[in-house]
Protein backbone atom coordinates (compact mmCIF):
# COMPACT_ATOMS: atom_id res chain seq x y z
CA UNK A 1 0.00 0.00 0.00
CA UNK A 2 2.79 2.38 0.85
CA UNK A 3 4.04 2.07 -2.69
CA UNK A 4 0.77 3.47 -3.94
CA UNK A 5 0.05 6.25 -1.50
CA UNK A 6 3.00 8.47 -0.56
CA UNK A 7 3.14 9.20 3.14
CA UNK A 8 1.02 6.20 4.03
CA UNK A 9 1.59 4.21 7.17
CA UNK A 10 5.20 3.40 7.78
CA UNK A 11 5.25 4.50 11.35
CA UNK A 12 7.29 1.83 13.03
CA UNK A 13 9.36 0.49 10.16
CA UNK A 14 13.05 0.77 10.98
CA UNK A 15 15.54 1.88 8.33
CA UNK A 16 17.06 -1.02 6.39
CA UNK A 17 20.22 -2.53 7.77
CA UNK A 18 23.46 -1.21 6.25
CA UNK A 19 27.10 -1.34 7.35
CA UNK A 20 26.83 2.41 8.03
CA UNK A 21 24.47 1.62 10.88
CA UNK A 22 27.26 0.29 13.12
CA UNK A 23 27.42 3.46 15.26
CA UNK A 24 23.65 3.28 15.70
CA UNK A 25 23.95 -0.36 16.78
CA UNK A 26 26.65 0.48 19.31
CA UNK A 27 24.52 3.37 20.59
CA UNK A 28 21.54 1.05 20.95
CA UNK A 29 23.60 -1.47 22.92
CA UNK A 30 24.96 1.21 25.26
CA UNK A 31 21.47 2.60 25.77
CA UNK A 32 20.19 -0.90 26.53
CA UNK A 33 22.92 -1.28 29.18
CA UNK A 34 21.98 2.10 30.64
CA UNK A 35 18.33 1.05 30.70
CA UNK A 36 19.34 -2.14 32.49
CA UNK A 37 21.10 0.03 35.08
CA UNK A 38 17.99 2.18 35.34
CA UNK A 39 15.61 -0.73 35.83
CA UNK A 40 17.72 -3.12 37.93
CA UNK A 41 20.66 -1.11 39.30
CA UNK A 42 21.50 -3.76 41.91
CA UNK A 43 22.37 -6.25 39.16
CA UNK A 44 25.30 -4.06 38.13
CA UNK A 45 26.19 -2.38 41.42
CA UNK A 46 24.98 -4.48 44.36
CA UNK A 47 25.99 -2.01 47.10
CA UNK A 48 23.82 0.73 48.54
CA UNK A 49 24.13 4.13 46.82
CA UNK A 50 23.71 5.98 50.08
CA UNK A 51 25.81 3.82 52.43
CA UNK A 52 28.56 5.96 53.93
CA UNK A 53 31.96 4.74 55.11
CA UNK A 54 33.90 7.24 57.18
CA UNK A 55 37.22 5.41 56.65
CA UNK A 56 36.93 5.42 52.87
CA UNK A 57 36.34 9.13 52.16
CA UNK A 58 37.48 10.71 48.83
CA UNK A 59 39.42 7.66 47.62
CA UNK A 60 40.63 7.89 44.02
CA UNK A 61 39.40 5.27 41.53
CA UNK A 62 40.92 1.80 42.06
CA UNK A 63 39.88 -1.83 41.68
CA UNK A 64 37.59 -1.73 44.74
CA UNK A 65 35.94 1.58 43.85
CA UNK A 66 35.97 1.92 40.06
CA UNK A 67 34.92 5.55 40.11
CA UNK A 68 36.40 6.36 43.56
CA UNK A 69 34.44 7.50 46.60
CA UNK A 70 33.02 10.85 47.65
CA UNK A 71 33.64 12.78 50.84
CA UNK A 72 31.45 10.57 53.02
CA UNK A 73 32.89 7.40 51.53
CA UNK A 74 29.97 6.57 49.23
CA UNK A 75 30.98 4.59 46.16
CA UNK A 76 30.65 6.85 43.10
CA UNK A 77 30.18 3.93 40.67
CA UNK A 78 27.24 2.63 42.72
CA UNK A 79 25.75 6.10 42.88
CA UNK A 80 26.10 6.66 39.14
CA UNK A 81 24.49 3.28 38.37
CA UNK A 82 21.64 3.88 40.79
CA UNK A 83 21.24 7.42 39.44
CA UNK A 84 20.45 6.09 35.98
CA UNK A 85 16.90 5.32 37.05
CA UNK A 86 16.14 8.85 38.13
CA UNK A 87 17.96 10.61 35.28
CA UNK A 88 16.93 8.40 32.39
CA UNK A 89 13.46 8.03 33.89
CA UNK A 90 13.07 11.79 33.94
CA UNK A 91 14.37 12.08 30.38
CA UNK A 92 12.21 9.27 29.01
CA UNK A 93 9.16 10.28 31.03
CA UNK A 94 9.37 13.92 30.01
CA UNK A 95 9.96 13.01 26.36
CA UNK A 96 7.02 10.59 26.38
CA UNK A 97 4.73 13.14 27.99
CA UNK A 98 5.81 15.83 25.56
CA UNK A 99 5.33 13.50 22.60
CA UNK A 100 1.81 12.51 23.58
CA UNK A 101 0.69 15.97 24.65
CA UNK A 102 2.37 17.74 21.73
CA UNK A 103 1.18 15.14 19.23
CA UNK A 104 -2.43 15.38 20.34
CA UNK A 105 -2.35 19.16 20.54
CA UNK A 106 -0.79 19.41 17.09
CA UNK A 107 -3.23 16.92 15.57
CA UNK A 108 -6.17 18.78 17.07
CA UNK A 109 -4.86 22.12 15.85
CA UNK A 110 -4.27 20.68 12.40
CA UNK A 111 -7.83 19.41 12.14
CA UNK A 112 -9.56 22.24 14.00
CA UNK A 113 -11.41 25.07 12.26
CA UNK A 114 -9.07 27.69 10.91
CA UNK A 115 -9.65 30.21 13.69
CA UNK A 116 -8.88 27.77 16.52
CA UNK A 117 -5.87 26.51 14.60
CA UNK A 118 -4.62 30.07 14.16
CA UNK A 119 -4.76 30.80 17.88
CA UNK A 120 -3.01 27.54 18.77
CA UNK A 121 -0.34 28.04 16.12
CA UNK A 122 0.43 31.55 17.37
CA UNK A 123 0.60 30.27 20.97
CA UNK A 124 3.12 27.66 19.88
CA UNK A 125 5.10 30.33 18.04
CA UNK A 126 5.30 32.43 21.20
CA UNK A 127 6.45 29.47 23.28
CA UNK A 128 9.02 28.53 20.65
CA UNK A 129 10.38 32.06 20.89
CA UNK A 130 11.45 31.43 24.47
CA UNK A 131 14.49 29.28 25.20
CA UNK A 132 13.32 25.82 26.27
CA UNK A 133 15.42 25.88 29.40
CA UNK A 134 13.98 29.25 30.42
CA UNK A 135 10.42 27.92 29.98
CA UNK A 136 11.34 24.95 32.17
CA UNK A 137 12.75 27.33 34.79
CA UNK A 138 9.57 29.44 34.69
CA UNK A 139 7.49 26.31 35.20
CA UNK A 140 9.66 25.28 38.15
CA UNK A 141 9.06 28.74 39.59
CA UNK A 142 5.33 28.03 39.41
CA UNK A 143 5.40 24.41 40.53
CA UNK A 144 8.15 24.72 43.12
CA UNK A 145 11.31 22.55 43.15
CA UNK A 146 11.11 18.75 43.19
CA UNK A 147 11.48 15.70 40.96
CA UNK A 148 7.84 15.79 39.85
CA UNK A 149 8.13 19.46 38.91
CA UNK A 150 11.26 18.74 36.87
CA UNK A 151 9.40 16.03 34.94
CA UNK A 152 6.45 18.28 34.17
CA UNK A 153 8.59 21.35 33.45
CA UNK A 154 10.92 19.58 31.01
CA UNK A 155 7.96 17.90 29.31
CA UNK A 156 5.88 21.06 28.93
CA UNK A 157 8.87 23.03 27.69
CA UNK A 158 9.26 20.53 24.86
CA UNK A 159 5.56 20.30 23.95
CA UNK A 160 5.53 23.24 21.47
CA UNK A 161 8.21 21.65 19.26
CA UNK A 162 6.24 18.39 18.96
CA UNK A 163 2.96 20.23 18.49
CA UNK A 164 4.41 22.22 15.61
CA UNK A 165 5.62 19.14 13.74
CA UNK A 166 2.39 17.24 14.45
CA UNK A 167 0.27 20.15 13.22
CA UNK A 168 2.05 20.52 9.90
CA UNK A 169 2.07 16.78 9.32
CA UNK A 170 -1.64 16.50 10.20
CA UNK A 171 -2.51 19.19 7.71
CA UNK A 172 -0.57 17.35 5.02
CA UNK A 173 -2.26 14.10 5.94
CA UNK A 174 -5.73 15.59 6.01
CA UNK A 175 -5.25 16.66 2.40
CA UNK A 176 -3.71 13.38 1.28
CA UNK A 177 -5.53 10.98 -0.98
CA UNK A 178 -5.95 8.08 1.41
CA UNK A 179 -7.55 10.20 4.12
CA UNK A 180 -9.85 11.72 1.55
CA UNK A 181 -10.84 8.30 0.29
CA UNK A 182 -11.67 7.32 3.88
CA UNK A 183 -13.89 10.38 3.95
CA UNK A 184 -15.55 9.37 0.72
CA UNK A 185 -16.05 5.85 2.01
CA UNK A 186 -18.04 7.39 4.83
CA UNK A 187 -15.70 6.70 7.72
CA UNK A 188 -16.59 8.60 10.87
CA UNK A 189 -14.31 11.58 11.69
CA UNK A 190 -12.97 10.21 14.98
CA UNK A 191 -12.22 6.89 13.39
CA UNK A 192 -10.45 8.62 10.56
CA UNK A 193 -8.24 10.42 13.05
CA UNK A 194 -7.52 7.30 15.08
CA UNK A 195 -7.00 5.03 12.11
CA UNK A 196 -5.22 7.25 9.59
CA UNK A 197 -3.87 10.43 11.11
CA UNK A 198 -2.41 9.45 14.48
CA UNK A 199 -0.54 6.33 13.29
CA UNK A 200 1.08 8.36 10.55
CA UNK A 201 2.12 11.04 13.01
CA UNK A 202 3.95 8.50 15.11
CA UNK A 203 6.90 8.02 12.76
CA UNK A 204 8.10 11.64 12.54
CA UNK A 205 7.32 12.25 16.21
CA UNK A 206 9.25 9.19 17.36
CA UNK A 207 12.27 10.29 15.32
CA UNK A 208 11.99 13.69 16.94
CA UNK A 209 11.66 12.09 20.36
CA UNK A 210 14.87 10.10 19.90
CA UNK A 211 16.69 13.38 19.29
CA UNK A 212 14.71 15.18 21.98
CA UNK A 213 15.54 12.52 24.57
CA UNK A 214 19.08 13.86 24.82
CA UNK A 215 17.87 17.40 25.39
CA UNK A 216 15.41 16.19 28.01
CA UNK A 217 18.09 14.26 29.88
CA UNK A 218 20.41 17.29 29.87
CA UNK A 219 17.64 19.68 30.94
CA UNK A 220 16.51 17.42 33.77
CA UNK A 221 20.07 16.91 34.98
CA UNK A 222 20.69 20.64 34.65
CA UNK A 223 17.71 21.44 36.86
CA UNK A 224 18.96 18.82 39.31
CA UNK A 225 22.40 20.43 39.21
CA UNK A 226 20.85 23.80 40.04
CA UNK A 227 19.21 22.25 43.10
CA UNK A 228 15.68 22.45 41.70
CA UNK A 229 15.09 18.70 41.36
CA UNK A 230 15.83 15.67 43.50
CA UNK A 231 17.02 16.30 47.05
CA UNK A 232 20.72 15.59 47.72
CA UNK A 233 21.14 12.14 49.23
CA UNK A 234 19.26 10.73 46.21
CA UNK A 235 21.69 9.66 43.46
CA UNK A 236 20.42 11.68 40.50
CA UNK A 237 23.14 12.57 37.96
CA UNK A 238 22.62 16.32 38.16
CA UNK A 239 22.67 16.22 41.96
CA UNK A 240 25.85 14.10 41.87
CA UNK A 241 27.51 16.70 39.67
CA UNK A 242 26.63 19.54 41.99
CA UNK A 243 28.03 17.56 44.92
CA UNK A 244 31.19 16.95 42.94
CA UNK A 245 31.54 20.63 42.05
CA UNK A 246 32.68 21.46 45.58
CA UNK A 247 35.32 18.72 45.53
CA UNK A 248 36.90 19.53 42.15
CA UNK A 249 40.22 20.61 43.67
CA UNK A 250 40.64 17.47 45.75
CA UNK A 251 38.55 14.73 44.11
CA UNK A 252 37.87 15.25 40.39
CA UNK A 253 36.32 11.81 40.02
CA UNK A 254 33.21 12.67 42.04
CA UNK A 255 32.02 15.10 39.35
CA UNK A 256 33.65 13.63 36.25
CA UNK A 257 31.94 10.23 36.17
CA UNK A 258 28.29 11.30 36.61
CA UNK A 259 28.83 13.92 33.90
CA UNK A 260 30.35 11.30 31.63
CA UNK A 261 27.24 9.17 32.17
CA UNK A 262 25.04 12.07 31.04
CA UNK A 263 27.19 12.78 28.00
CA UNK A 264 27.33 9.11 26.94
CA UNK A 265 23.53 8.81 27.20
CA UNK A 266 22.99 11.94 25.15
CA UNK A 267 25.52 10.99 22.47
CA UNK A 268 23.90 7.55 22.12
CA UNK A 269 20.42 9.03 21.94
CA UNK A 270 21.53 11.49 19.23
CA UNK A 271 23.29 8.80 17.16
CA UNK A 272 20.20 6.60 17.34
CA UNK A 273 17.89 9.51 16.63
CA UNK A 274 19.84 10.60 13.56
CA UNK A 275 19.85 7.06 12.23
CA UNK A 276 16.09 6.80 12.71
CA UNK A 277 15.75 10.18 11.04
CA UNK A 278 17.62 8.76 8.08
CA UNK A 279 20.39 11.31 8.12
CA UNK A 280 23.12 8.69 8.25
CA UNK B 1 6.97 40.55 16.41
CA UNK B 2 4.50 42.38 18.64
CA UNK B 3 2.48 39.18 18.97
CA UNK B 4 5.49 37.39 20.38
CA UNK B 5 6.03 40.15 22.92
CA UNK B 6 2.39 40.31 23.92
CA UNK B 7 2.30 36.51 24.17
CA UNK B 8 5.38 36.42 26.34
CA UNK B 9 3.94 39.11 28.61
CA UNK B 10 0.61 37.28 28.88
CA UNK B 11 2.37 34.01 29.60
CA UNK B 12 4.40 35.68 32.31
CA UNK B 13 1.29 37.25 33.83
CA UNK B 14 -0.55 33.92 33.77
CA UNK B 15 2.42 32.31 35.47
CA UNK B 16 2.22 34.87 38.23
CA UNK B 17 -1.47 34.09 38.73
CA UNK B 18 -0.80 30.37 38.89
CA UNK B 19 1.83 30.53 41.59
CA UNK B 20 0.37 29.14 44.79
CA UNK B 21 0.78 31.03 48.03
CA UNK B 22 0.41 34.62 49.04
CA UNK B 23 2.89 37.08 47.49
CA UNK B 24 2.77 38.99 50.75
CA UNK B 25 4.48 36.02 52.42
CA UNK B 26 7.26 36.26 49.84
CA UNK B 27 7.69 39.95 50.45
CA UNK B 28 7.62 39.96 54.23
CA UNK B 29 8.98 36.46 54.78
CA UNK B 30 6.77 33.55 55.80
CA UNK B 31 7.59 33.84 59.49
CA UNK B 32 7.25 37.62 59.66
CA UNK B 33 5.48 38.64 62.86
CA UNK B 34 3.22 41.28 61.41
CA UNK B 35 -0.38 42.10 61.98
CA UNK B 36 -3.13 41.73 59.44
CA UNK B 37 -3.02 45.52 59.04
CA UNK B 38 0.52 45.57 57.69
CA UNK B 39 -0.27 42.75 55.33
CA UNK B 40 -3.27 44.63 54.01
CA UNK B 41 -1.14 47.72 53.49
CA UNK B 42 1.43 45.79 51.46
CA UNK B 43 -1.34 44.17 49.46
CA UNK B 44 -2.82 47.56 48.70
CA UNK B 45 0.55 49.04 47.74
CA UNK B 46 0.95 46.32 45.14
CA UNK B 47 -2.63 46.56 44.00
CA UNK B 48 -3.17 42.89 44.75
CA UNK B 49 -6.74 43.52 45.83
CA UNK B 50 -7.79 44.55 42.34
CA UNK B 51 -9.42 42.05 39.99
CA UNK B 52 -7.05 40.08 37.77
CA UNK B 53 -8.10 41.64 34.45
CA UNK B 54 -7.44 45.13 35.78
CA UNK B 55 -4.01 44.13 37.04
CA UNK B 56 -3.34 42.53 33.66
CA UNK B 57 -4.15 45.79 31.88
CA UNK B 58 -2.06 47.73 34.39
CA UNK B 59 0.79 45.31 33.83
CA UNK B 60 0.62 45.62 30.03
CA UNK B 61 0.36 49.40 30.33
CA UNK B 62 3.41 49.41 32.57
CA UNK B 63 5.36 47.36 30.04
CA UNK B 64 4.54 49.85 27.31
CA UNK B 65 6.26 52.62 29.24
CA UNK B 66 9.12 50.34 30.28
CA UNK B 67 7.89 49.60 33.80
CA UNK B 68 8.64 45.96 34.58
CA UNK B 69 7.20 45.98 38.08
CA UNK B 70 8.81 45.79 41.50
CA UNK B 71 10.92 42.96 42.82
CA UNK B 72 9.34 41.29 45.86
CA UNK B 73 12.70 40.52 47.35
CA UNK B 74 14.78 43.61 46.67
CA UNK B 75 11.85 46.05 46.93
CA UNK B 76 13.38 47.83 43.93
CA UNK B 77 12.10 48.32 40.40
CA UNK B 78 12.81 45.15 38.43
CA UNK B 79 14.45 47.19 35.68
CA UNK B 80 17.14 48.32 38.16
CA UNK B 81 17.65 44.81 39.51
CA UNK B 82 18.09 43.44 36.01
CA UNK B 83 20.20 46.36 34.86
CA UNK B 84 22.74 45.66 37.57
CA UNK B 85 23.18 42.06 36.42
CA UNK B 86 23.07 42.47 32.68
CA UNK B 87 26.67 43.51 31.98
CA UNK B 88 28.52 40.33 33.06
CA UNK B 89 26.06 38.10 31.19
CA UNK B 90 26.33 40.19 28.03
CA UNK B 91 30.12 39.98 28.28
CA UNK B 92 29.91 36.23 28.71
CA UNK B 93 27.43 35.71 25.88
CA UNK B 94 29.34 37.97 23.47
CA UNK B 95 32.66 36.28 24.22
CA UNK B 96 31.03 32.86 23.86
CA UNK B 97 29.39 33.77 20.55
CA UNK B 98 32.68 35.08 19.15
CA UNK B 99 34.51 31.94 20.24
CA UNK B 100 31.75 29.73 18.86
CA UNK B 101 31.87 31.34 15.42
CA UNK B 102 35.66 31.03 15.41
CA UNK B 103 35.53 27.35 16.43
CA UNK B 104 32.80 26.59 13.89
CA UNK B 105 34.83 28.17 11.09
CA UNK B 106 37.95 26.26 12.12
CA UNK B 107 35.93 23.06 12.14
CA UNK B 108 34.53 23.86 8.70
CA UNK B 109 37.97 24.48 7.23
CA UNK B 110 39.38 21.32 8.82
CA UNK B 111 36.48 19.21 7.58
CA UNK B 112 37.38 20.13 3.97
CA UNK B 113 40.26 17.68 4.20
CA UNK B 114 40.60 14.12 5.40
CA UNK B 115 39.47 15.02 8.89
CA UNK B 116 35.80 15.17 7.97
CA UNK B 117 34.74 12.14 10.01
CA UNK B 118 36.76 13.28 13.00
CA UNK B 119 35.28 16.77 12.90
CA UNK B 120 31.72 15.51 12.73
CA UNK B 121 32.32 13.07 15.60
CA UNK B 122 33.81 15.86 17.71
CA UNK B 123 30.84 18.05 16.85
CA UNK B 124 28.43 15.33 17.93
CA UNK B 125 30.12 14.90 21.30
CA UNK B 126 30.46 18.66 21.77
CA UNK B 127 26.78 19.21 21.05
CA UNK B 128 25.84 16.45 23.50
CA UNK B 129 28.04 17.50 26.41
CA UNK B 130 26.11 19.39 29.06
CA UNK B 131 27.73 22.74 29.85
CA UNK B 132 27.59 22.06 33.57
CA UNK B 133 29.91 19.12 33.00
CA UNK B 134 32.29 20.54 30.40
CA UNK B 135 32.69 23.58 32.65
CA UNK B 136 33.69 21.40 35.59
CA UNK B 137 36.13 19.48 33.35
CA UNK B 138 37.73 22.72 32.16
CA UNK B 139 38.07 23.93 35.76
CA UNK B 140 39.64 20.62 36.78
CA UNK B 141 42.20 20.66 34.00
CA UNK B 142 43.02 24.34 33.52
CA UNK B 143 42.42 25.81 36.97
CA UNK B 144 43.28 23.03 39.40
CA UNK B 145 45.55 21.00 37.13
CA UNK B 146 47.54 23.56 35.17
CA UNK B 147 46.71 26.67 37.18
CA UNK B 148 46.33 28.81 34.05
CA UNK B 149 43.04 30.43 35.00
CA UNK B 150 41.52 31.47 38.34
CA UNK B 151 39.07 29.01 39.93
CA UNK B 152 36.63 31.62 41.11
CA UNK B 153 35.40 34.62 39.18
CA UNK B 154 37.45 37.78 39.54
CA UNK B 155 37.28 41.13 37.78
CA UNK B 156 40.19 39.98 35.67
CA UNK B 157 39.54 39.19 32.01
CA UNK B 158 41.27 35.83 32.45
CA UNK B 159 38.33 34.59 34.51
CA UNK B 160 36.09 35.07 31.48
CA UNK B 161 38.01 32.58 29.33
CA UNK B 162 36.76 29.29 30.77
CA UNK B 163 33.08 30.26 31.17
CA UNK B 164 32.98 31.67 27.64
CA UNK B 165 34.64 28.54 26.26
CA UNK B 166 32.18 26.33 28.16
CA UNK B 167 29.22 28.21 26.77
CA UNK B 168 30.75 28.29 23.28
CA UNK B 169 31.36 24.55 22.88
CA UNK B 170 27.78 23.32 22.22
CA UNK B 171 26.93 26.46 20.24
CA UNK B 172 30.00 25.99 18.04
CA UNK B 173 29.04 22.37 17.41
CA UNK B 174 25.53 23.21 16.21
CA UNK B 175 26.78 26.18 14.22
CA UNK B 176 29.45 24.03 12.60
CA UNK B 177 26.99 21.30 11.62
CA UNK B 178 24.56 23.71 10.00
CA UNK B 179 27.32 25.66 8.30
CA UNK B 180 28.86 22.50 6.86
CA UNK B 181 25.53 21.20 5.59
CA UNK B 182 24.84 24.60 4.01
CA UNK B 183 28.26 24.66 2.35
CA UNK B 184 27.83 21.15 0.97
CA UNK B 185 24.40 22.01 -0.40
CA UNK B 186 25.74 25.18 -2.02
CA UNK B 187 28.77 23.38 -3.46
CA UNK B 188 26.43 20.91 -5.19
CA UNK B 189 24.55 23.66 -7.01
CA UNK B 190 25.23 24.52 -10.65
CA UNK B 191 26.70 27.93 -9.84
CA UNK B 192 29.48 26.26 -7.86
CA UNK B 193 30.39 24.27 -10.95
CA UNK B 194 30.48 27.50 -12.95
CA UNK B 195 32.78 29.08 -10.39
CA UNK B 196 35.08 26.07 -10.48
CA UNK B 197 34.99 26.02 -14.28
CA UNK B 198 36.27 29.59 -14.25
CA UNK B 199 39.33 28.18 -12.51
CA UNK B 200 38.63 29.25 -8.94
CA UNK B 201 40.44 27.33 -6.20
CA UNK B 202 38.75 25.88 -3.13
CA UNK B 203 39.23 29.11 -1.19
CA UNK B 204 37.57 31.28 -3.87
CA UNK B 205 34.75 28.76 -4.03
CA UNK B 206 34.35 28.96 -0.26
CA UNK B 207 33.94 32.71 -0.64
CA UNK B 208 30.93 32.04 -2.86
CA UNK B 209 29.35 29.15 -0.99
CA UNK B 210 29.83 30.75 2.43
CA UNK B 211 27.34 33.40 1.44
CA UNK B 212 24.75 30.73 0.66
CA UNK B 213 25.43 28.79 3.84
CA UNK B 214 25.22 32.01 5.82
CA UNK B 215 21.51 32.39 5.06
CA UNK B 216 20.71 29.03 6.63
CA UNK B 217 22.95 29.76 9.58
CA UNK B 218 21.18 33.04 10.25
CA UNK B 219 17.95 31.12 10.73
CA UNK B 220 19.63 29.61 13.78
CA UNK B 221 19.94 32.98 15.50
CA UNK B 222 16.94 32.40 17.75
CA UNK B 223 18.12 28.95 18.73
CA UNK B 224 21.59 30.27 19.48
CA UNK B 225 20.17 33.02 21.66
CA UNK B 226 18.29 30.36 23.61
CA UNK B 227 21.41 28.28 24.13
CA UNK B 228 23.36 31.30 25.25
CA UNK B 229 20.69 32.61 27.66
CA UNK B 230 19.64 29.20 28.97
CA UNK B 231 23.26 28.12 29.15
CA UNK B 232 24.17 31.25 31.10
CA UNK B 233 22.07 30.06 34.05
CA UNK B 234 24.13 26.88 34.30
CA UNK B 235 27.53 28.30 33.35
CA UNK B 236 27.22 31.14 35.82
CA UNK B 237 26.37 28.65 38.55
CA UNK B 238 29.29 26.39 37.63
CA UNK B 239 31.79 29.24 37.72
CA UNK B 240 30.16 31.23 40.53
CA UNK B 241 29.85 34.29 38.29
CA UNK B 242 27.34 37.05 38.93
CA UNK B 243 24.87 37.79 36.15
CA UNK B 244 21.37 37.38 34.78
CA UNK B 245 21.48 33.60 34.99
CA UNK B 246 22.30 33.60 38.68
CA UNK B 247 19.70 36.27 39.24
CA UNK B 248 16.92 34.27 37.63
CA UNK B 249 17.90 31.24 39.69
CA UNK B 250 17.81 33.22 42.94
CA UNK B 251 14.51 34.77 41.90
CA UNK B 252 13.02 31.33 41.27
CA UNK B 253 14.24 29.93 44.57
CA UNK B 254 12.87 32.97 46.42
CA UNK B 255 9.65 33.00 44.39
CA UNK B 256 10.41 36.55 43.31
CA UNK B 257 8.06 36.27 40.36
CA UNK B 258 8.19 39.84 39.01
CA UNK B 259 11.89 39.36 38.26
CA UNK B 260 11.28 36.00 36.56
CA UNK B 261 8.42 37.47 34.53
CA UNK B 262 10.48 40.42 33.43
CA UNK B 263 13.21 38.09 32.20
CA UNK B 264 10.67 36.08 30.21
CA UNK B 265 9.36 39.26 28.59
CA UNK B 266 12.88 40.50 27.92
CA UNK B 267 13.97 37.27 26.32
CA UNK B 268 10.86 37.40 24.15
CA UNK B 269 11.84 40.94 23.15
CA UNK B 270 15.41 39.98 22.35
CA UNK B 271 14.19 37.03 20.31
CA UNK B 272 11.76 39.18 18.34
CA UNK B 273 14.39 41.82 17.60
CA UNK B 274 16.93 39.16 16.70
CA UNK B 275 14.56 37.44 14.25
CA UNK B 276 14.01 40.76 12.50
CA UNK B 277 17.73 41.40 12.33
CA UNK B 278 18.34 37.86 11.07
CA UNK B 279 15.66 38.43 8.44
CA UNK B 280 17.32 41.61 7.28
CA UNK B 281 20.68 39.84 7.29
CA UNK B 282 19.28 37.03 5.16
CA UNK B 283 17.91 39.58 2.69
CA UNK B 284 21.28 41.28 2.52
CA UNK B 285 22.97 37.96 1.78
CA UNK B 286 20.38 36.51 -0.57
CA UNK B 287 18.99 38.83 -3.27
CA UNK B 288 16.24 36.33 -4.06
CA UNK B 289 14.58 37.10 -0.73
CA UNK B 290 14.45 40.83 -1.45
CA UNK B 291 11.77 41.11 -4.09
CA UNK B 292 9.45 38.62 -2.46
CA UNK B 293 9.72 36.05 -5.25
CA UNK B 294 11.61 33.29 -3.57
CA UNK B 295 13.59 31.19 -6.00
Amino acid sequence: MSAVVPGARRALVLPRWRPGAVPALIAAIVLALLLLAALWPSLIAPGSPTATDARAGTLPPDSAHWFGTDRSGRDVFTRVVHGAGASLGLGLGATGLALVAGGLLGALAGLAPRRVDGVLARAVDVLMALPEFLVALLLIAILGPGTGSVLVAVALAAVPAYARVARVRTQQLARSAFVESALVLGQRPWKRVLRHVLPNLLGPLLTMAALGLGTAIVSAAGLGFLGLGATPPAPEWGVLLSEGRNLLGTAWWVAVFPGAAITVSVVCASVLGRWLGGRR
Amino acid sequence: MLVVLWGAATLAFLALQLVPGDPVDTILGVDAQVGEQTRDRVREELGLGLPAWLRYLQYLGGLLVGDLGTSYQARQPVAEVIGSAVAPTLQLAAAALGLAVLLALIGTVLSRGALRGVVSAVELVAASTPTFWSGLLLITVFSFGLGWFPVIATRDASSLVLPALTLAIPVAAILGQVLREGLDAAAAEPFALTVRARGAGPLRLLGHTLRHAGVGTLALAGYLLGSLLGGAVLVETVFGRAGLGRMVLTAILNRDLPVVMALVVLSGLVFAVLSQVADLGARALDPRLRDGTSG
